[in-house]
């Protein structure tokens, strides 16, 4: 937590969870995808199914996944602008368990195909939680630089990622790896202290066993 | 030592450096994000500027989703212009000030959290009006958004400041003791005054409930942001009139959060007690999914 946590987000109401946090959420997605989301459809969960509507949940999860800012006027239009970009989307309600109240769950298409199940909750202040990737448990949060690596299950996955990093001079400050059963794919995430760079990305997905590979930044709150 | 985890440590350690709290806030947190001074400056510098642009923002026939908010910042601004108010010029400028703010939220326009988005009128709603009627000087303003910020972290840290987790007393109580602190910094009082103030104001909204018509931020959202500004105003009064609270703050932020913990979940955000469940409110009420 810092000063900006207590006095921020710059934002567009009303509710730092039900819409800013939303529209991380969507934006965490895009990021996840890794290119211009072309379907998407969202399974809202709990608070964000009953009070959403209200809230402009669902206007602020597409405008994340058009790639807006949670302190982006144009929150509010985020359906006109979808449907200007092409974004395709549907909404729907889900119940989930051991979640947040403040949940969803969306699936993606991308532009250029290829797809992502992600996930996400909103517990408040605007922050967000991954718990969920292509079906696989996670939990990480997008408030330290994020790389999301899907690979094989097979030995030396990890020591070659991290060792890509280690050889950048970037510092790992959390490393999780999920997988859905011996052999099977599975989901790495780390969370560095430093922003990690494109050749960074490239490097690492030329790794063999290596599926894809997205990363997340976060957003400076306000460009001063 | 970076975070501040009792106002008490937050006052001691401003001491030992010999700076002005505002100054000790803002270097301990240029510790803990890695950050310059001027930085941290330019970072608060625009939440002043956001915060002003959202009130100029404002258009009186904005209405939030459910219909229920909009239009009160300009019906008390037209009556402020009468001239025969009961509170006078300054009080009805920041009442106006928090209702237009709090308006622009339920509308889905940009404003500043503070420390959440409900809560986002109470300290615009002292600061703009205090620079148009005191005169005071924009770096005086940004002083005093950091002393807001640190008081506020300390109450993060030790209570909360989510209406979910500690009903309305932990997002308006909250802003209302960040910009009571603000406003003894305006007025040149001591780091002690600060901490009293902040104290007095919290303890002055302690067990006001979170209870949300509809479960939208709406009402009784928009004019808790009123009584947050006026209990700001009071307590920095009493604080710079030398009068103490008596109760240490750092207690009463620990009070606060027993009292929130005690609350029922139906008085916490749920929108299933309180005014949200009086018939009217029912009205509103979400669809069960």
């Amino acid at each position: 937590m810092n000063l900006f946590d207590i006095l921020g987000p710059v934002m567009v109401g009303p509710s730092s969870s039900h819409t800013a946090g939303a529209v991380r959420i969507g934006l965490m997605a895009r990021a996840l995808l890794g290119q211009e989301p072309a379907r998407a459809r969202l399974l809202l969960h709990g608070s964000f199914a009953s009070t959403g509507e209200g809230h402009g949940t669902c206007q602020a999860l597409i405008a994340g996944l058009l790639g807006l800012f949670p302190d982006d006027s144009r929150v509010p239009d985020s359906f006109t602008l979808a449907r200007k970009r092409g974004l395709e989307f549907t909404f729907g309600t889900c119940v989930l368990r051991d979640v947040h109240p403040n949940s969803v769950l969306i699936c993606l298409e991308g532009a250029q195909g290829g797809t992502l199940e992600v996930g996400a909750s909103s517990p408040g202040g605007g922050r967000i939680q991954v718990f969920r990737v292509d079906g696989l448990s996670t939990s990480f949060t997008g408030e330290l630089p994020t790389l999301v690596v899907h690979n094989s299950d097979q030995p030396g996955c990890v020591s070659q990622v991290t060792g890509v990093l280690a050889g950048h001079g970037m510092n790992v400050a959390t490393l999780q790896l999920n997988r859905g059963g011996r052999g099977e794919s599975a989901v790495m995430v780390l969370e560095c202290d430093q922003p990690i760079p494109d050749e960074v990305a490239q490097e690492v997905r030329a790794l063999p066993g290596i599926l894809r590979v997205t990363r997340y930044t976060p957003e400076q709150e306000v460009a001063v | 030592m970076i975070d501040f985890t009792s106002i008490q440590q937050m006052l001691e350690s401003a001491d030992a450096s010999h700076l002005p709290l505002w100054d000790a806030i803002r270097r301990s947190d240029c510790q803990r994000q890695g950050i310059g001074p001027e930085e941290s400056w330019q970072r608060m510098s625009a939440m002043l500027a956001a915060m002003t642009q959202a009130d100029e923002g404002y258009r009186e026939s904005d209405r939030s989703h459910s219909g229920l908010v909009g239009g009160d910042g300009g019906k008390m601004a037209r009556y402020g212009r009468s001239g025969a108010t009961l509170c006078g010029p300054f009080l009805t400028d920041v009442m106006a000030g928090a209702l237009r703010m709090g308006e622009c939220n339920a509308c889905m326009k940009r404003i500043v959290a503070a420390p959440t988005a409900g809560a986002c009128g109470v300290l615009p709603a002292v600061l703009l009006p205090y620079r148009r009627h005191f005169g005071a000087p924009e770096s005086a303003l940004v002083e005093a958004l950091y002393v807001a910020s640190g008081f506020g972290m300390v109450i993060a840290a030790r209570s909360s400041i989510s209406g979910a987790e500690g009903g309305c007393q932990a997002e308006i109580g909250s802003a209302a003791a960040m910009a009571a602190a603000a406003l003894v910094h305006l007025q040149g009082g001591t780091a002690e005054q600060m901490a009293d103030a902040c104290a007095m104001a919290i303890k002055n909204l302690l067990g006001l409930v979170c209870d949300p018509v509809g479960g939208l931020v709406e009402v009784p959202c928009v004019k808790r942001n009123v009584i947050g500004a006026m209990d700001a105003l009071s307590a920095a009064q009493m604080a710079l009139a030398g009068i103490a609270s008596k109760v240490p703050p750092d207690q009463v932020l620990d009070a606060m959060r027993e009292v929130g913990q005690s609350l029922p979940p139906s008085l916490r955000e749920t929108g299933k007690g309180g005014l949200a469940a009086t018939p009217f409110g029912m009205q509103y009420a979400p669809k069960e999914s």
